[in-house]
């Protein structure tokens, strides 16, 4: 990365991190609504773990694999609004008089995804171990459980960033939550894979790429050290991410159609 | 930084810019800007400024035609053309999160300019738009006028040869206007070609050296607001009698100085100049024979908005009304790269 690069991403990402600490109003319920779901979960369904084959006896360390996606999917909303806002209010044709590289513009806009993915992550992880779930992988696992936790949240931010240049609004990338919440609830969300009886919502949930997300967070609440888990886990958000910008830099360049 | 662009100003032949299943927004206009003019575009809403301005500054490109602004050409030396201009378009677009100060450095940043400079530069333009006070509160919190000036502010930052300023006044209240004003003025006495485009008649008559009138698309007068006034209008003189029974009598002194035209004092009569302004003193003396005691007598100047009556047949003001409302350029930028 040569300097003007990195001064742009440096500039865009400082801007990006302090938008995200100046709106607490993103921060909090990314914070709340998850562990909310958590509490209710983990209390009502603690009878799953008499299910033969059930992973551990502990519902909340099984259950608490999933406010860290649920938090990554608040990072779509919040990277996707914030730059629809900025093309809604012209602020990226101000951006788009500069010299201002793509990459640099859409890699600053993450910033901001990064440092939600860090608090994330981090807050969901204590209150779960205060609350008495298990971290088997002790911790060197938490500081890989919070990267894990950027990871996603950068890589489903990504999303977010093609989905506000594709549509230009910020309506419109918030309307999109639901959706992304289905593919949340379509995968071993509540049970393992293996315990799925129903035949479709086993098929649909063994490829859904979140099952294999929540997995890798599990491993290392559940069973320690499980390299296989953690690097597809790791792998996924990398491609999802991948795929994220590459869609995004590709809709970047017609929706900032400078000659 | 912007480039050493010598001597050029703005310079379009045959610009047209036609939007997928909707009007021909710009259609063949050629401009001249010399450099350290100051040239107002006006029209009414829907006219094709804003789509000009966004040709001009690269950010739409156009349909047919060619232009150079600052030398460089809009379509094949984008780069270039953005290194020399500044620009503020319609409506600030600022982030409210961000303090003034924070948009400088952002801007300064991302223009390049060293980082031991950007903090005084910074500190200098806040100072030249009055906003050194108000640099550490966040934009959200400012005022129309401060987030214009703020604007004005970052289009300045590095150094620009050439200002596209796209209504810059449009709803502030008439202190900011005259404020803005005043700076614009400024920075055209320093070198800076200003290509400013309003629907006030009184801002482009204050500040620009030249003006272009745009309506549907195609510029319909061009010249010096003295020029086009010139050229289209004579003065009106009004005389408001003592005794509102003289009018008839006021009414008879004044035929043969031209056509009547409506009064718009009650007793009033009002003709159009035919000789100009220099006749006023042979009315006072056809007055002053006739034996009418007048309380005031005015001399109304011909203005713009008379040029745009009689180029279009329409007064520019709610001449936009009827016209469809220019796309904004978010949209333009989807149909753009569609």
């Amino acid at each position: 990365m040569n300097a003007t690069l990195r001064t742009q991403v440096g500039q865009l990402a400082r801007r990006s991190v302090l938008r995200t600490l100046r709106q607490p109003g993103q921060i909090v319920p990314a914070l709340i609504f998850p562990l909310f779901l958590l509490a209710v979960n983990s209390g009502g369904l603690k009878s799953a773990t008499d299910l033969p084959g059930f992973p551990t006896d502990s519902y909340l360390t099984f259950a608490l694999a999933v406010p860290f996606m649920q938090g990554a999917l608040f990072s779509v909303m919040n990277a996707g609004t914030d730059l629809a806002r900025d093309i809604e209010t012209g602020f990226l044709n101000r951006l788009a008089l500069t010299p201002l590289r793509g990459a640099a513009l859409l890699s600053g806009l993450l910033a901001g995804a990064v440092v939600l993915g860090v608090v994330q992550g981090a807050v969901y992880l204590s209150v779960g171990l205060i609350a008495g779930a298990d971290l088997a992988a002790g911790a060197g696992g938490a500081l890989v459980i919070v990267a894990l936790s950027v990871s996603v949240t950068v890589a489903f931010g990504t999303l977010g960033l093609f989905a506000a240049l594709r549509m230009g609004s910020g309506e419109a990338v918030q309307g999109l939550f639901p959706v992304f919440f289905v593919f949340l609830f379509l995968s071993s969300m509540s049970l393992p894979l293996e315990l799925l009886q129903t035949d479709w919502f086993h098929a649909v949930a063994s490829v859904n790429p979140v099952s294999y997300l929540l997995q890798a967070f599990r491993s290392l609440l559940i069973e320690g050290w499980n390299l296989g888990e953690l690097a597809l886990g790791f792998a996924i958000a990398a491609a999802i991410g991948t795929i994220g910008m590459y869609a995004a830099t590709r809709t970047l360049k017609t929706r900032l159609v400078r000659t | 930084m912007s480039e050493q662009t010598g001597q050029a100003g703005i310079e379009a032949e045959g610009l047209v810019r036609e939007f997928k299943n909707g009007p021909r927004a710009v259609d063949g206009i050629d401009l001249r800007v010399a450099p350290g003019e100051i040239y107002g575009f006006l029209g009414p809403n829907g006219a094709g400024k804003s789509t000009t301005v966004l040709m001009l500054t690269t950010l739409l490109p156009p349909t047919a035609g060619v232009a150079r602004v600052a030398g460089f050409d809009i379509a094949s030396e984008g780069g270039k053309v953005r290194g020399a201009i500044g620009a503020a378009l319609q409506e600030a677009a600022l982030d409210p999160l961000l303090t003034g100060r924070e948009h400088m450095r952002l801007q300064t940043a991302l223009h390049g300019i060293p980082k031991a400079e950007r903090t005084e530069r910074s500190d200098e333009l806040l100072a030249r738009v009055g906003l050194s006070e108000a640099a550490d509160r966040k934009v959200g919190g400012y005022s129309g006028g401060m987030k214009r000036r703020l604007d004005l502010a970052l289009a300045l930052a590095h150094r620009p040869s050439i200002l596209f300023l796209d209504e810059p006044t449009t709803g502030l209240d008439i202190q900011s206007r005259t404020a803005l004003w005043d700076e614009v003025a400024g920075l055209a006495k320093e070198g800076v070609t200003v290509f400013l485009t309003t629907q006030y008649l009184e801002e482009a008559d204050a500040l620009a050296d030249r003006v272009g009138i745009i309506d549907h698309g195609t510029i319909v007068a061009e010249g010096t607001p003295a020029e086009l006034k010139a050229e289209i209008g004579r003065p009106t003189v009004e005389a408001v009698p003592r005794d509102i029974a003289d009018q008839e009598r006021v009414a008879r002194a004044l035929q043969p100085f031209g056509e009547a035209t409506t009064a718009s004092h009650r007793g009033a009569a009002s003709v159009r100049l035919e000789g100009g302004e220099s006749q006023l003193a042979d009315v006072v003396r056809a007055l002053d024979a006739a034996g009418i005691s007048i309380e005031q007598l005015q001399l109304h100047a011909p203005s713009l908005d008379d040029v745009f009556l009689a180029k279009t047949g329409r007064s520019l003001e709610g001449a936009g009304e009827d016209a469809e409302s220019e796309p904004g350029s978010g949209e333009m930028e989807a149909v753009g790269a569609s």
